[in-house]
This record gives C-alpha cells, structure tokens and sequence, in this order.
C-alpha cells in the first residue's frame, strides 16, 4: 500500500505548479508510468478525489499514460518488450541490454484554467 | 482560458530530496550506511545478525528496523546482540521512506557508529522506489523464493548495488538455477556485485564481509 503517499505527491506537485501559473482550477493531470516502476492501482482515483477535495485541482481527471519496458540488445542490436518469461534477447540470448524506457514514474502536464488575461 | 504546463517532474522527488538530507546527516557523523530489502522471510535480521557477530570486535553498528506492525522481535534480536537499535512502525505501509528514516537518525547514536543498517519492510514490489539516501541498497533473495525472481520483479534489481542469495544450504533440497538467476541479475543490472551465501552453515559470508569493509573504508 503505497498509493496514498504517491497520491499525496501528485497533488503536492501539480498544486505548485499550477499556482505558480495563477491557475483558477486544474482540469486535467497527465502522467507517465513505466512498466517497471512503481505499481499504481485505480485506489489513487479514491485517494485523489478525498485528497485534492476544497483544493484547485478538485475534480481533475487524472490521464495515466503506461509506458511499455522497451530494451535494446547492446549485442544484435534488436529492440523488443520483454515479458516475465523473455527477458533476455530473443534474436540472440544476450544478457547485455539497455533499458530504453519502461521507468518512468513522472507527472509529465497538467490542463489549468486562469482567468483571462487582461 | 484552458492551458498546458509542461511539468516533467518525478513523482517522489520530494522524497529524494529528502533522501539527500539523510545522505548528508549520515555522512557528517561518518557512519556508513546500508538499506536491506527483501520480501519476508528472505533472511534480513538473520544477515544482519551474522553481520554484526563477524564486525562487532571492529566496528559499532546501529540497526533500524522496519516493520508494519508494532511488533519490536527484530530490533530486540539486535539489542540483544549487544548493538543499538530503533524500531520503525509504518504504520500499514510496505516501504520505509526518506522521512521514516530521518525520524530514526535522530533516535540512533550516529556519533558512536561506524557502520547503519536499515532493514526494510519485507516486500519486493516498491522499496526500491523510495529511496532513504543510505550508501548502498542491498537486496536480498533466497533459494526458496526460486529463481525466477529477477523476471518477476526487474524494478527491485535494477536498484541496488548489491544482491545476496541466501539459504544457499537449502539448494540440495529446492529446484535452483543458479545460471537462470544470475542470468537475470546480470541483464538487469550488469556487473552488480553477486554473494551467495548461508547463515546456516556460515558458507560464502567472507566475501560479504569483505566487500562490506571495503566500501566502507572508502
Ligand atoms: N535454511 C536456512 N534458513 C535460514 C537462513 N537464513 C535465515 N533462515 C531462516 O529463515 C527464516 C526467516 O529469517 P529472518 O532472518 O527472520 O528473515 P527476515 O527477512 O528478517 O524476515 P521478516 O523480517 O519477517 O521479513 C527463519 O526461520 C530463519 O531461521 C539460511 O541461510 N538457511
Ligand atoms: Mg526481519
Ligand atoms: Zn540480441
């Protein structure tokens, strides 16, 4: 159960962010959450709607963009996802790979409204 | 009016930040510091008990002990083995973190230490992530958990510096192999230093130890 603090940080960064804009109201919050970084469930959407209530981002939807585990074979040059079993490259066997994304665990934008500028 | 705020900014940053403080409290008293994950049962206060028995003429060394529950087993096996301790409640969650841990540098006798070890909740799935700004991450898996571990749960191995495969007395009995695990180690975290060992028949902990000096004297 990590998902409460986890929660508690998007709000933390997407309220500065905003105010920072003199935002009115956060509308939308886009993440990016790699394949292997930390597992998130739906339980944010609960915490997030008891957490961001009588804040500026009350009601905003949160967009989560899973970002697939991409590697490169540093030997064959094959790119491929893994899954549990095929970790290893299947063109050639190699254990030597670089993680090309599938870690990222970032609040990437958010959608506010301002008022007009005058 | 609607508009976009590129923001890019890491989810736990603030946790980082406050990993870094530690790092730098920790550093200030010359205290070297080593974060134990595993999932439960894998053998962390058993190594850590063994580890203190090997340093103990040489070295002074502070335990912190992460668990759910109030329960304070582990932290009174360390006291009982001659060495402080602290006891962090989670209170329900299945990690310590940078500010958990900031509240028992300030219980520890950092001053007297040489060496602190912080046994993490047991849990495999999101320790990594939360960084506690100790020198070294050390993850520990065990030959019953099997060795198809590395697949199952990549995050955990790409996050540390070291990996200890305990239970090694156990592999006669349990289907283990050894090249399929290290295999996964190896493709997730090339070069990662690798010790094999028992805390029953006390096999393989020399190399433990030693690599555990020499980081330490660095
Ligand atoms: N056969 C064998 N058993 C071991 C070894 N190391 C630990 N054990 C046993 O494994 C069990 C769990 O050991 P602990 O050291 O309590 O494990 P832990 O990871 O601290 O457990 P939690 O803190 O409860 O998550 C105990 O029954 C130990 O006696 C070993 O090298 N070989
Ligand atoms: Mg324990
Ligand atoms: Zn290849």
């Amino acid at each position: 159960m990590h998902e409460l603090p986890v929660t508690e940080s998007i709000l933390e960064i997407s309220l500065r962010a905003a105010q920072a804009q003199n935002a009115r109201r956060i509308s939308d919050i886009y993440l990016k959450i790699g394949q292997w970084s930390t597992i998130v469930d739906d339980s944010i959407q609960f915490y997030w709607d008891t957490l961001s209530e009588g804040t500026l981002a009350q009601g905003a939807t949160l967009h989560f963009e899973r970002i697939p585990t991409l590697l490169l074979c540093l030997d064959c040059a094959h790119s491929y996802h893994p899954t549990g079993e095929q970790l290893l490259c299947p063109q050639c066997g190699s254990a030597r790979l670089h993680v090309h994304q599938g870690e990222e665990f970032q609040v990437e934008s958010i959608e506010i409204e301002t008022d007009e500028s005058p | 009016m609607s508009q976009t705020i590129t923001v890019v900014e890491k989810i736990l940053s603030a946790n980082d930040r406050l990993a870094e403080q530690n790092r730098a409290k920790i550093e200030e008293a010359g205290v070297y510091s080593i974060n134990i994950m595993a999932s439960p049962g894998a053998g962390k206060t058993s190594v850590i008990l063994k580890t203190i028995e090997a340093l103990k003429p040489e070295m002074q060394i502070g335990v912190v002990e992460g668990d759910t529950a109030p329960v304070t087993i582990d932290a009174d096996k360390v006291m009982d083995a001659g060495m402080p301790a602290v006891q962090i409640n989670t209170g329900g969650e299945c990690h310590l973190d940078a500010i958990m841990l900031q509240g028992a540098l300030n219980t520890l006798p950092l001053d007297t230490l040489d060496v602190m070890i912080v046994e993490n909740v047991g849990n495999l799935i999101c320790p990594a992530n939360f960084k506690l700004g100790t020198h070294v991450n050390v993850l520990i898996a065990s030959v019953p958990e099997g060795d198809d571990k590395p697949y199952k749960y990549p995050g955990m191995y790409r996050g540390v510096q070291a990996v200890i495969l305990n239970k090694t007395d156990l592999l006669p009995y349990i289907k283990f192999n050894m090249d399929y695990f290290r295999k996964g180690v190896e493709a997730l975290n090339p070069g990662l230093a690798f010790f094999p060992l028992s805390c029953v028949t006390g096999e393989g902990f020399d190399a433990w130890i030693a690599w555990l000096k020499e980081q330490a004297a660095k």
